[in-house]
């Protein structure tokens, strides 16, 4: 039998090389550095997450029905009459928190270890381009259950784009292709979600693995492992991926996996920050909910767009802060100036700074999820004090300090105190 | 092609000249797709006027009307509320010169007759539909509170008027649509022009 198998794969690897040859450049013979720890399995869960996304939204495709008049009863049908549906329902809906975790630590990890630093500058940006994309296909997907939640969220969302000067209000309306959020809007936010943004999002994890394969992974000491080779080429601290990596992985996704049932059967809404409760309302254009918050993996750069002030009789100001605080993203290579990669070998200021962030970027989505008003207003007066909310100024001091960990980092990461970086991997 | 060939240059600018009216073919195989995303004719068609009957709404009390897909707030204010408005403090813009509202309610109550408010229920900021909180909402909306709109999307605050206060991210009042008064009980939203 075995021999027979063999016999078919050298049939099919004379025929089309090219599969046996990216299975060795991609895994067999792929070598990876063997001191991965728990920060390295966020890229696998990531694609184990988006394969899950994609499955289970296809099924979803086959009973929902993108129309104003039907969309948010058919997902109700597919709760109750599909057999199994609620299942592939809460799977989906689990599956897109789920990914921003991954990502978020997934990202978290390239912070912690220098990996958007030279030579792996395209990694990174080809990866701010999947966070990006994923952002706006979570944002498109909200809408299609047409609860109270996805009709709010879009309308605030897309109004966005309205506060642009001089083209704002065309593009809005371009977006919508009404003058409200309306069927119209909801049909053309199924056709992105469903097959625009996937195919996107595809073309951009490929482009994301095969930049990361051709330089080679960084690690937790940010050692460049192709310096140091063996007589055959082959780096000293390098494993191959497949079957060490494979195999690693596979427990973390068994975890992973194991964690992801739990809250999709015990707790599939997660007290309302996976599924908001007001989605449970079919959509009301004339009444928007008591308190509407975005979904919790919004909520920092919802916090930072609150915080901003209008300017000159224009709301644009507080959008474009929430725009430039993903774009600068895209910057940190070149914001980074430290000789050394891995936080390992960093100084304090580099720790501070990422310490602070840390503290920032959650007090900033805490915030995001509450009203303005959660922690009360300042029992005095003062000409500065335009609004006496506590939590609007608490928010204001974080935006401030986000902004700064990027703006200043040339400056401290130049003159951070650094250890000297071994010439192998640590275990 | 290795550097001791020579460069055939009629046959490099036919490539260039394909090439760029290529890329003008494609940019305007572009434009059909991106204009089909523009409201359709029937979305443009839709948003005519609306006759409402206004008799039942009592003092004080706030009926909401659907204009072309928006909430329109229609408000019998009371004697009370009026006079809040004359106290209204840290507004943005207390004479509503850089709001929209049509020249008839560009006055202090911002409307045709003062105890009728017509307006429309959608902020300023991101298009959300405030809340009214009254005056006795005090503990929630401050001490200083004397009846207003609270919006709960980002926080921002307006008078009886519709007219936002300082430190709120909405930059202008909220708007107030076209009516006229076909009779003292029957209100036209959306057209404000006499015999239409």
């Amino acid at each position: 039998m075995a021999s027979r198998l063999m016999a078919l794969w050298d049939w099919f690897d004379a025929r089309m090389p090219t599969v046996g040859e990216e299975w060795r450049k991609h895994a067999a013979e792929y070598y990876a550095p063997k001191n991965f720890n728990f920060w390295y399995y966020f890229g696998a869960l990531s694609l184990l997450v988006l394969v899950i996304q994609i499955v289970s939204g296809i099924f979803l495709t086959m009973h929902y029905k993108p129309d104003a008049a039907l969309a948010f009863g058919s997902v109700e049908y597919i709760m109750r009459d599909v057999p199994g549906g609620w299942l592939i329902r809460y799977i989906h809906t689990t599956g897109a928190s789920a990914f921003f975790i991954v990502v978020y630590l997934h990202m978290f990890r390239a912070l912690l270890y220098g990996s958007y630093k030279e030579p792996r500058e395209l990694v990174w940006i080809f990866g701010v381009l999947i966070y990006l994309t994923l952002m706006g296909e979570a944002f498109f997907g909200y809408l299609l259950p047409w609860g109270q939640m996805s009709y709010w969220g879009a309308q605030v969302i897309v109004n966005l784009f309205g506060t642009v000067p001089f083209i704002g209000e065309t593009l809005a309306l371009w977006i919508r292709g009404d003058y409200v959020v309306s069927d119209v809007t909801l049909n053309r936010f199924f056709a992105l979600h469903v097959i625009a943004l996937p195919l996107v999002l595809l073309g951009l994890v490929v482009a994301h693995i095969l930049a990361l394969h051709d330089v080679g992974s960084n690690n937790p000491d940010g050692v460049e492992i192709k310096k140091n080779k063996d007589a055959s080429g082959k780096p000293v601290d390098g494993i191959p991926f497949h079957p060490y990596y494979t195999v690693k992985d596979t427990v973390g996704a068994i975890v992973f996996l194991a964690v992801f049932c739990i809250v999709m059967f015990f707790m599939p809404e997660l007290g309302g920050y996976f599924i908001e409760h007001n989605n449970y309302i079919p959509a009301d254009p004339l009444k928007t909910p008591e308190h509407i918050a975005p979904v919790w993996y919004f909520t920092p750069y919802y916090s930072i767009l609150r915080a901003v002030p209008p300017l000159f009789n224009s709301q644009f100001p507080g959008v474009a802060a929430m725009g430039i605080a993903t774009m600068i993203l895209f910057l940190l290579p070149w914001l980074d100036r430290s000789p050394v990669k891995s936080i390992r070998y960093r100084g304090a200021y580099w720790k501070s700074a990422v310490a602070i962030f840390v503290v920032v970027f959650l007090v900033l989505g805490y915030l995001g999820v509450k009203p303005t008003t959660v922690w009360g207003q300042f029992g005095f007066d003062a000409f500065f004090l335009d609004t006496k909310d506590r939590a609007t100024w608490v928010a204001r001091l974080c935006t401030v300090l986000y902004f700064a960990f990027f703006i200043l980092m040339p400056w401290y990461t130049a003159r951070d105190k650094v250890k000297p970086v071994p010439d192998r991997v640590t275990m | 092609m290795s550097d001791n060939q020579k460069v055939d240059k009629t046959r490099r600018n036919l490539v260039v000249a394909t090439s760029v009216a290529g890329g003008a073919a494609s940019v305007g195989a572009a434009v059909p797709f991106v204009a089909s995303m523009f409201p359709s004719e029937r979305a443009k068609a839709a948003g005519a006027p609306i006759d409402v009957d206004i008799s039942a709404i009592a003092p004080g009390e706030l009926k909401v009307f659907e204009w072309r897909g928006k909430p329109v707030w229609v408000i019998r204010r009371t004697e009370d509320m009026l006079a809040a408005l004359k106290k209204s403090a840290g507004l943005t813009d207390p004479a509503s010169k850089s709001s929209q509202q049509p020249d008839y309610a560009s006055n202090e109550y911002r409307s045709l007759k003062p105890e009728v408010m017509v307006m429309e229920g959608v902020c300023t900021h991101l298009g959300c539909s405030p809340q009214i909180r009254t005056a006795e909402a005090k503990a929630e909306m401050g001490a200083d509170w004397l009846g207003g709109f609270y919006c709960p999307c980002h926080g921002s605050k307006f008078d009886l008027a519709g007219r936002v206060f300082r430190g709120a991210p909405a930059p202008t009042n909220l708007p107030v649509p076209p009516y006229q008064f076909l009779s003292d009980s029957t209100l036209r939203i959306g057209d404000d022009k006499k015999g239409a």
